[in-house]
């Protein structure tokens, strides 16, 4: 069960799937063998000094998880107040950690011929977290890389 | 032991032990070329081994047990019984060796050229020499040499001699083949064959082996029943003195078949003989353990006895780190459930769930104790190496140093071992190395010869105590002083303030010792900094103790374990953090109400602690939690009531104590401290976090980071005000001055800087005497004259009197005061000048009008000869406002002169080095005359006049040096590098007329 891209029964084209991720008003999808939990709003704890995505600590079934709210990461504006969102956990390093979204969609499995390279007009926060775009009906999907998201070594200065 | 050694015989010992059970597979199973490699590898990475470490007995066993392998491996020797019974018993010689290895850390003295010799015999052979080798029972002969040669504990002086007897019969095969041809006469033999009827020959056969060898002097392994048992038992069945004649014969035979030596074979039976007279019998005394049920099990009983008290190797189980580590984390997480529990428990008076939870808890415990000891090594493990250190430094350094350690088996956490390991080290290597004197110096200091350092260690409280002293020269504070002033780590003003130890902390200090300036100025302090900071990471701490001359002495604190510290925990701003509780030193509740008070100090918040200022950290502000303002911070000296109720957790880190301010205190609990994600990892204020018992995740404070955060916010505010507000401020004199005010005769204040003063004491009056008609009381080992302000001062006879010291380099003096009121920082700047004696003049000081004290006054009162008796200076001649520049390194003369020249109407601007005087030029300072002294660490006043000379604003502004010496050499320097005059130190009439003059000709020249 590695990333998965999965050639269906039917000989169809290869295909990968996603759980899709509304941050602000972009619709974004991480690859579904990447995402552990979903979870709704959780009590977390506040770590003060902290990077400004890190909107703290919560401890999932024993493990303690680094919240980082995408919106920040992604450098957009903060949630309204009150609108708590929801997080997807996934691991990086042998760490956990929930990405804070404004909402969690369904998984949705697509085909490697609607995917496109980030345009190059892309901006450059997002060009670094994104792996490419898949052109879906109602509109584009962006594919968010996990690992670049959490890798803070080679952050880029956002 | 060496750790490559111990090693070594670890690995070795398994070896061997595989190496048994695949050699018996071998002669089951001699075609199988896979065993046979596999053994032969074994044997040669043994040899390789041996060759390495250099052990050339073993090596060379083994060399001559792998040759054989290599035949039976390129098929040129067949694997016969007699051929494998050979190789183990070269591993049992090997074994042999190992445990002497292991006894005495070196190979024993010994020859086993016979064994070499019949090994190579042969591998040399096509087959196994006849002589040697009547074919023995194929399974009891492999197995009785193993046994033969399992160990030897008992390995003592005699043995050598014995040993010798053994080897001339022909080795434990030579036996091995006499006992069978003695048995097989035996059998044949009508009137004895009756006796052995239903005995198992093979184990009898391997008895009597083990046996003969052992009365031969070889190794002892007989597990058979006691001789005179055995006699018993076979006089029973009717066995007489007459059938042990023959079977003492029979055996004789079979020694000279064997072409064993007469002589050798006559001191066998003399020995036999000899035994026969403790149990007569000896001979047939085997038999017995084969009428004794089931002898397999007795023998393996008897073995695994045998081998229980034997090597390290077999007692060991080797684990690695991680399954530890993972039981570990299990173990603690446990805990915390059980914590979880117990904290649920308690909401609850009556509960059928208490007495089961009781006892799981108690479970929980002795497993977190168990798993605990298996990370336990004896603090021994890290002091192996020290012995050699220590060895090698005395010889290099031609010292004699005695090595003591005490406590070696005191254990701790393995993984807090590895990290004191590298410090402790240091520390020795220190002490040898700096610590320790030469023969010579010591002989002079009068001390004996051998330099003694001392290692111990023991448990106390959860803590394991480690100190390491030694007698040698001790720490020289001066050259701290020194050094510590040079690196720009203190200023003179704070180190009069300290004390010796405080002093001798610095060599602690990063930046303290750099390198090969430290060696020789510090006498010891290479990388200290280091080592407190390991010792400070896994939460221990350090302590020094020296006196100069006697030693020094290092406390190292640190705890058993890091799995699972008690933390305390506390809540800032709505936020819980922990405080791992081993540098909390005490909990200070303070309200408007308690003895406790907050204080301020220009906005900085202090508490005052049995009478000590404890510097205080506001955590909100320091983690920008955004609380409540810290009232303490803006307030006036009604400050601490803006908050109802504060508490302060002071924590302790070396020897620096900070005050926590926070919210409220919870209770302590227990907490496993878990690495933060590495996002976090950059914030020095956490060490970790962790789950608490009601599950939420909960940040763990570092005091370390507080301090240094501390430390860094104490240095930018000090650089704010020292910075900044020197140069719009402090560069016109007026910048805020400490001042200690003090009452002495009268109602009305009198202050004196801070930073003239040394030290505020309190002396019984009945320890003052008199000299000279002065007042004087022995202080530090001298006598420190007492001088009254009050002129009209009569000296109690009882009580305390309180003294303020003030002190030049090794003078004291102290002057007598009738209260100390406070410590204020205000502007010094003196109003009304006084005609008094002994009186600068009035400053307006926290409000009040405040005698300025004139210490040179009482200086030159206690010791006449400090300064000249001058006049005093004259009011100053119209030259108002004219700013001068001090240059001086000393706090104390800057605060002498800085109030002089206020006094005669100069603007003071006081600089304690050529670096600041010319940063101050940098920064566009102008001044009309500038007073440097000449000798100051870094830039000298020579240099800094020629760098002002040289160009720049400063150019034509004229200098006065300032010195104590005024040789005519001086002089001509002075002059040549560009000063305009030269005055000596504290003669103020000629310092102020020669400013005067500089002015003037400046003035006139301009």
């Amino acid at each position: 069960m590695t990333a998965r891209k999965t050639s269906s029964a039917g000989g169809e084209e290869p295909t990968r799937e996603f759980v899709t991720i509304t941050v602000g008003k972009q619709l974004c999808g991480i690859p579904v063998l990447k995402v552990q939990d979903v979870l709704g709003p959780q009590k977390i704890t506040r770590v003060p000094l902290a990077p400004p995505e890190v909107a703290g600590l919560l401890n999932l079934r024993g493990r303690i998880v680094t919240a980082i709210d995408l919106r920040c990461r992604l450098g957009l504006e903060a949630r309204p107040e009150g609108d708590e969102g929801m997080s997807v956990v996934v691991e990086h390093g042998g760490e956990l950690y929930s990405l804070t979204v404004d909402s969690v969609g369904e998984v949705l499995r697509l085909p490697a011929g609607d995917f496109e390279t980030n345009p190059a007009t892309l901006d450059a926060v997002w060009r670094h977290f994104s792996e490419g775009v898949y052109r879906l009906k109602e509109g584009l999907l962006v594919v968010l890389n996990g690992d670049s998201l959490l890798d803070y070594g080679s952050r880029v200065a956002a | 032991m060496d750790d490559l050694l111990s090693e070594f015989l670890t690995e070795t010992g398994e070896s061997l032990e595989s190496l048994d059970v695949e050699l018996v597979r071998l002669e089951q199973d001699p075609n199988d070329p896979e065993l046979l490699s596999n053994i032969f590898r074994l044997v040669h990475t043994i040899k390789g081994t041996c060759g390495f470490l250099g052990l050339p007995r073993l090596e060379s066993v083994a060399h001559a047990g792998e040759n054989i392998l290599g035949k039976f491996r390129d098929g040129e020797l067949p694997v016969t019984p007699h051929a494998v019974s050979l190789i183990l018993e070269s591993l049992d010689a090997i074994k042999n060796l190992l445990t002497a290895l292991e006894q005495t850390e070196a190979e024993p003295e010994g020859d086993d050229s016979d064994l070499i010799a019949r090994l190579n015999a042969m591998a040399n052979s096509k087959s196994a020499p006849a002589a040697k080798a009547a074919p023995a029972p194929e399974t009891a002969a492999p197995e009785a040499a193993a046994e033969a040669g399992e160990a030897a504990d008992d390995i003592d002086d005699e043995e050598e001699d014995v040993a010798a007897l053994i080897d001339r019969v022909g080795g434990i095969s030579a036996v091995d083949a006499a006992v069978e041809l003695m048995y097989r006469k035996i059998m044949k033999d009508p009137e004895l064959a009756p006796f052995f009827d239903g005995v198992d020959m093979i184990l009898l056969h391997g008895r009597q082996v083990e046996y003969m060898t052992a009365a031969l002097g070889g190794p002892d392994n007989y597990s058979g029943d006691d001789p005179a048992v055995v006699q018993k038992r076979m006089a029973d069945k009717g066995m007489n003195g007459g059938h042990y004649d023959r079977i003492a014969a029979y055996l004789r035979d079979a020694l000279v078949e064997l072409e064993v030596q007469h002589s050798a074979i006559d001191d066998v039976f003399e020995l036999i003989s000899a035994l026969r007279e403790q149990a007569v019998g000896e001979t047939a005394d085997a038999a017995a353990p084969g009428a004794e049920g089931p002898a397999g099990k007795a023998k393996a009983a008897s073995r695994s006895e045998q081998s229980g008290q034997t090597s390290v190797a077999s007692q060991s189980v080797r684990i690695t780190v991680d399954l530890l580590e993972n039981l570990m984390t299990m173990v603690s997480e446990l805990v915390l459930s059980r914590n979880q529990l117990l904290q649920i428990l308690r909401k609850y008076e009556e509960s059928e769930f208490a007495a089961p939870l009781q006892r799981l808890s108690l479970v929980t415990t002795d497993l977190q104790e168990g798993v605990m000891k298996t990370r336990m090594q004896p603090i021994g493990n890290a002091w192996s190496k020290l012995p050699r250190i220590v060895r090698d430094l005395s010889h290099e350094l031609d010292k004699k140093i005695e090595l003591e350690m005490f406590g070696a088996e005191t254990e701790l956490d393995r993984q807090v071992l590895e990290m004191i390991k590298d410090p402790l080290t240091h520390m020795v290597r220190n002490s040898a190395d700096h610590g320790v004197e030469t023969v010579k110096e010591r002989a002079v200091a009068g001390k004996p010869e051998t330099g003694h350092i001392t290692l111990n260690a023991y448990h106390e409280g959860g803590h394991i105590i480690i100190e390491i002293s030694d007698d040698g020269r001790g720490i020289n504070v001066e050259k701290v002083r020194a050094k510590a002033v040079a690196n720009g780590l203190a200023t003179e003003a704070e180190l009069d303030a300290m004390s010796e130890k405080q002093i001798q902390q610095f060599i602690f200090k990063a930046g303290f010792s750099t390198a090969e300036k430290v060696t020789n100025v510090s006498g010891r302090g290479v990388g200290m900094d280091v080592v407190r900071s390991n010792i400070e990471r896994i939460g221990g701490h350090v302590e020094l103790k020296s006196v100069t001359g006697k030693g020094s002495t290092f406390v190292v604190k640190i705890p058993l374990t890091l799995a699972i510290v008690s933390a305390l925990i506390v809540e800032c701003a709505g936020e819980r953090f922990a405080i791992p509780q081993i540098s909390v030193d005490e909990l200070v509740r303070v309200s408007p109400n308690s003895e406790h008070r907050l204080e301020t100090i220009n906005d900085t918040p202090v508490l005052r602690l049995r009478n000590r200022l404890l510097p205080l950290v506001e955590l909100n502000e320091l983690l920008k939690l955004g609380g409540a303002p810290a009232p303490a911070g803006q307030a006036e000296d009604d400050g601490a009531e803006a908050r109802s109720e504060t508490f302060i957790v002071v924590a302790r880190v070396g020897t620096y104590s900070v005050g926590i301010v926070v919210d409220r205190v919870f209770e302590s609990e227990e907490i496993v401290v878990k690495p933060v994600t590495p996002v976090l990892r950059e914030i020095s204020i956490f060490s970790g976090n962790t789950i608490l018992g009601d599950g939420s995740v909960i940040m763990i404070l570092d005091p370390n980071g507080i301090a240094q955060a501390t430390g860094e916010v104490l240095a930018a505010e000090t650089m704010h005000h020292g910075g900044k507000g020197r140069d719009s401020r402090d560069a016109r004199g007026s910048d805020r001055t400490p001042m200690l005010v003090f009452r002495a005769g009268g109602d009305e204040p009198k202050a004196v800087p801070l930073a003239l003063v040394a030290r505020l004491e309190e002396i019984d009056r009945t320890t003052i005497e008199e000299s000279n008609g002065t007042p004087v009381v022995q202080y530090r080992g001298q006598l420190m004259p007492l001088i009254a302000v009050d002129p009209a001062f009569r000296l109690e006879e009882e009580g305390r009197q309180h003294v303020v010291v003030f002190q030049d380099s090794d003078r004291s003096m102290g002057v007598m005061v009738d209260a100390i009121v406070d410590i204020v920082e205000d502007r010094l700047k003196v109003e009304i000048e006084s005609a008094r004696e002994g009186v600068l003049g009035t400053a307006v000081i926290a409000g009040k009008a405040t005698d300025v004290i004139d210490t040179a006054h009482y200086l030159r009162r206690a010791f006449g000869d400090w300064f000249q008796k001058a006049p005093r200076p004259s009011s100053n001649g119209g030259v108002s406002a004219n700013r001068v520049l001090l240059v001086d390194d000393s706090p104390f003369f800057r605060n002498l002169l800085t109030p002089l020249l206020s006094v005669a109407g100069y603007e003071v601007t006081a600089v304690q080095g050529g670096e600041a005087a010319l940063g101050l030029r940098e920064s566009g300072h102008d001044f009309d005359v500038i007073i440097s002294d000449i000798e100051m660490p870094g830039m000298n006043g020579f240099d800094l006049a020629r760098a002002i000379k040289q160009d720049g604003a400063w150019k034509d502004t004229p200098i006065v040096a300032l010195s104590s010496y005024a040789s005519k050499a001086d002089l001509e320097k002075g002059r040549a590098v560009g000063f305009d005059d030269y005055v000596v130190k504290l003669d103020r009439e000629a310092l102020l007329q020669s400013l005067t003059q500089s002015l003037s000709a400046h003035r006139g020249a301009a």
